[in-house]
């Protein structure tokens, strides 16, 4: 059996006084990919954004690696340096080039020395195959390329679990297969542990170790995933993938 | 209109000009400084100075510059604080100035993107680093045009320092008019004066303000 990652039980969040999730548990292995699927509103995002403290939640517990996360600022602000994630909007940091985006939080935040990072970050943007655009500003590139030098980005902290919400969502289409493939190598070279918020049903099925299907803040479906896309057990879900065209 | 006039007064313009451009960069240095405390204050909710802070940028902005200066003229001396009059200018020119100045960056500051902050956050910086590498620089970049209007001003409100006898360039071109009676000619050479510092001053600011925009650096 593998380590377990991540663990969440029971956890429900409010906006004001409106339940945007409802007593939500589940638990992620090492290596392991789990895909959030549902209609837009489900509360993915949501969801996501929980896992690493950008917003907080009224009840239940998250246990990172058996280890119950205290919900303090402080913890959390540790604690993010071992959880990457990249968002929808992929905007990098406008006032500083690609390279000091990178170098940014390891240096910074982590102390790491300057010189290890560098290479390791040359190394990384070789591998996405933007090792020419190190000393460019962020609006010298596509929105294609900015999101692969926000996932070096994010990699560079060295995360043991990666979160990614709908990040080829405002991508052009010619854009969305050269990120999905960064996100594809990360799980079968690197193994990384992910948890993946997308509207790209193929990249799904393919990647999925588990999905969970949530709709309107319920987890509907919590299934290995092969099976989720060949026999969705409730209806609600074979009619979201129905309306995917899928 | 005669040329002989305007010769005449130049030397004596002349010095109301450097006054007016010493006093406005004094005072807007120092106006730029305070502001900048005063929203790091703001910004970081310090507490009791978050509380003064804010009363104080009301009170200034909510007062004529006219009424300050009376105040620090007329008024301090009453209880045993006796000023210049140019330190009186000045003190005044940054009470003001300070909380434009400070108004204008707590806007910049606030309109930093949510999505910036995030990106932050979720490279596990802390607030100081946040602020440091995320918001200060993009908000100083997105204060640049309340800057620019605040500088501007700042300078225009120079001419109220006659009320307090100091020989800038307006208080010195009322006197010749009221000495000689020659409005045409010394209204004349006022306005180009200003026009001097003021037309510098905007192509710069604009410069500048091109430069940064929307937080890009760098070309
Ligand atoms: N800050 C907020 N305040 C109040 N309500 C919010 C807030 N953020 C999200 N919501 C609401 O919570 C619900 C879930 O939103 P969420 O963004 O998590 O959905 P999602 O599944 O990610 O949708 P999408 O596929 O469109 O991204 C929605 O009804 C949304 O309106
Ligand atoms: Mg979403």
């Amino acid at each position: 059996m593998t380590k377990e990652v991540l663990r969440v039980e029971h956890l429900n969040k409010f906006y004001g006084d409106w339940q945007a999730l409802h007593d939500i548990s589940f638990t992620l292995h090492q290596g392991e990919v789990l895909t959030l699927l549902g209609p837009s509103g489900s509360g993915k995002s949501t969801l996501i954004r929980c896992l690493n403290g950008l917003e907080d939640f009224k009840s239940g517990a998250i246990y990172f690696k058996g280890q119950k996360v205290e919900t303090n600022s402080k913890n959390w602000q540790e604690l993010r340096q071992k959880i990457g994630m990249v968002f929808q909007s992929y905007d990098l940091f406008p006032n500083f080039t690609v390279l000091e985006n990178i170098l940014l939080a390891p240096v910074k935040v982590q102390k790491r020395p300057e010189e290890e990072v560098k290479t390791e970050a040359l190394r990384l943007l070789k591998r996405v195959g933007l090792e020419k655009y190190v000393n460019s500003y962020p609006r010298e590139l596509s929105g294609g390329q900015k999101q692969r030098i926000a996932i070096v980005r994010a990699l560079a902290m060295h995360p043991e679990i990666m979160l990614f919400d709908e990040v080829t969502a405002s991508l052009d289409p010619e854009m969305v297969r050269g990120v999905l493939q960064i996100v594809t190598d990360l799980s079968q070279v690197d193994h990384m542990t992910m948890i993946i918020v997308t509207h790209e049903m193929n990249f799904a099925r393919q990647i999925a170790d588990q999905v969970l299907f949530l709709e309107n803040g319920k987890i509907l479906e919590n299934t290995p995933g092969e099976e989720f896309f060949k026999h969705p057990k409730t209806n609600r879900a074979r009619g979201f993938l129905t309306s995917m065209d899928f | 209109m005669s040329w002989q006039i305007i010769t005449q007064s130049l030397p004596i313009f002349l010095k109301a000009f450097e006054l007016t451009l010493w006093l406005s960069a004094v005072g807007i240095i120092c106006s730029i400084i305070v502001g900048i405390l005063c929203s790091l204050v703001q910004y970081f909710k310090v507490p009791v100075l978050h509380q003064i802070i804010t009363a104080y940028v009301e009170l200034a902005r909510n007062t004529p510059l006219l009424i300050q200066l009376f105040f620090l003229y007329y008024a301090f001396p009453v209880i045993g604080l006796k000023m210049s009059a140019q330190v009186c200018g000045i003190i005044g020119l940054v009470f003001l100035g300070g909380a434009y100045m400070a108004e204008g960056f707590t806007g910049g500051f606030a309109g930093v993107n949510s999505s910036q902050i995030d990106d932050g956050k979720a490279l596990g910086m802390n607030n100081l680093q946040l602020a440091r590498y995320v918001v200060f620089p993009q908000g100083f970049a997105l204060s640049m045009p309340a800057l620019t209007a605040n500088v501007i001003f700042l300078i225009k409100e120079t001419s109220i320092f006659s009320v307090i006898a100091i020989p800038e360039l307006t208080n010195t071109a009322l006197d010749l008019i009221g000495m000689y009676y020659r409005s045409n000619e010394y209204l004349l050479v006022l306005v180009i004066a200003y026009a001097i510092i003021l037309i510098p001053v905007i192509l710069l600011l604009n410069y500048l303000e091109r430069k940064v925009r929307y937080g890009t650096f760098g070309d």
